[in-house]
């Protein structure tokens, strides 16, 4: 199942926690091959960590990291805009509409499930949300596994410098897009609504305030 | 929403919740600043004496909303968030008392001077309504809750005009195909981007210059001079 969590929740899940950071470590620093700090912890962290970011993480069935990725509001600080900004021909990206998705990660031997879920989710969020587009952050060889899952962001431009070969993208939020990735992904929506709920739902007393 | 941009006071900005209230047919618009500049300043249309009353008993440490704001960027319902605290509870029960409805959409606001302020949209109405309501209306209320934000720190720094937005040199390219009636299609393919980029240049250009869309982005780049027509004769 899919996780919404913010930074500040993840304490409450240890292994989730562990395992993605570390995941996070295996995929852009051993596959991709980027250069990012890994901790004594073995964790694959950067300063967009530190921002209270909203994490989209695939639970597997023993509480461990199967993919995930980071949201933060593009109003706000995003790696975009401070470190892309030649890629993106020199437009700042920001608004409340615009959210920065980034650290799209996958664990090793993660069921094909998992990508399109994940998609399938930030989809969900948006749509709740009001957001209508997304920027994002990735490994130039990723449209391919985003293609496979029914969602090819539009690539604004691609480095091709020391950094390795990144790339800058935009995805946009439709009902129609979350239609076909949802049976790409064989997530149906409905199963996605719910898992969205139980994460924003603290349970928390305010009917039964409304009712006394 | 016109209207909006032309509020020069606190209170000017209070008649306008009223009025967006009214257009929104809903109970109540409140917004509110964390500290800016060591003030607190907001426009609602609470009864001014629960207003007073959620000051004096400093009702705000307690405040799930408050609460929950401060540590989100996502627009919060209030029945996700915990109500199950006695002082949350009791803050609840007035506010129903004063006139509160029962369901909310509040939106955390954070500013690039790190200001922190929310808006809230707040209505009577079964979870299903409001489930309809908001499904329709969440785009919406995010891009006015930044615009009202927007307008209020224009009126806090007793600006004018909205300071000249730092647009890049496609963004203003892209206003002004715009401003000459081309098509989005036409743009994204002189500029050499696709159209949902174009999209994403357009709306930040919007959120910049505090436009409630694209043709008032437009009509706000020609007037304060970011942009200027081809073929218009310079001015001396």
């Amino acid at each position: 199942m899919i996780r919404f969590l913010y930074a500040d929740q993840l304490h409450q899940f240890p292994a989730l926690e562990d395992s993605m950071f570390c995941d996070r470590a295996a995929q852009f620093r051993e596959r991709h091959n980027w250069d990012v700090a890994v901790d004594e912890r073995g964790w694959e962290r950067d300063e967009y960590d530190e921002l209270n970011p909203l994490y989209l993480i695939w639970e597997d069935a023993n509480g461990r990291h199967a993919g995930s990725m980071r949201a933060l509001p593009t109003t706000g600080r995003t790696m975009v805009n401070e470190h892309f900004l030649d890629i993106t021909g020199g437009v700042r990206i920001v608004s409340p509409l615009i959210w920065e998705c980034t650290r799209f990660c996958l664990a090793p031997g993660a069921s094909p499930l998992v990508a399109g879920g994940l998609l399938l989710g930030c989809l969900e969020a948006a749509m709740r949300f009001g957001v209508q587009q997304a920027v994002g952050v990735f490994d130039a060889r990723m449209p391919r596994i985003y293609g496979r899952i029914g969602h090819s962001p539009d690539v604004i431009g691609t480095s091709d410098d020391d950094r390795g070969a990144i790339s800058v993208g935009i995805w946009t939020v439709s009902e129609e897009i979350r239609r076909i990735v949802s049976t790409r992904s064989g997530v149906p929506v409905e199963l996605m609504a719910r898992w969205f709920d139980a994460s924003f739902h603290a349970g928390g007393g305010l009917e039964m305030v409304a009712a006394a | 929403m016109e209207r909006l941009p032309t509020t020069t006071s606190f209170d000017d900005l209070q008649i306008w919740a009223h009025e967006l209230r009214d257009c929104l047919g809903v109970a109540h618009i409140v917004y509110h600043t964390g500290n800016i500049k060591g003030e607190q300043v907001g426009a609602f249309t609470y009864d001014i004496e629960w207003v007073r009353r959620y000051i004096e008993r400093d009702f705000a440490q307690y405040d799930p909303v408050v609460l929950g704001a401060i540590r989100r960027f996502t627009p919060m319902d209030w029945k996700t968030l915990d109500w199950s605290a006695p002082q949350a509870r009791q803050l609840m029960r007035e506010a129903a008392a004063a006139g509160v409805g029962n369901q909310g959409w509040s939106v955390p606001i954070w500013g690039p001077a790190g200001e922190f302020a929310v808006f809230t949209v707040n209505h009577n109405a079964s979870d299903a309504e409001w489930q309809t309501f908001i499904g329709h209306r969440a785009k919406d209320i995010l891009l006015i809750s930044h615009l009202v934000h927007q307008q209020a720190k224009r009126i806090l720094n007793s600006e004018t005009e909205a300071a000249t937005a730092e647009l890049s040199p496609r963004e203003k390219e892209a206003l002004i195909q715009l401003s000459q009636g081309q098509s989005r299609a036409a743009v994204a393919d002189t500029l050499h981007i696709s159209e949902n980029t174009l999209r994403a240049y357009i709306d930040s250009a919007r959120h910049k210059l505090g436009a409630m869309n694209v043709k008032h982005a437009v009509a706000l780049a020609l007037a304060r001079g970011i942009i200027v027509p081809r073929g218009a004769l310079p001015k001396y």
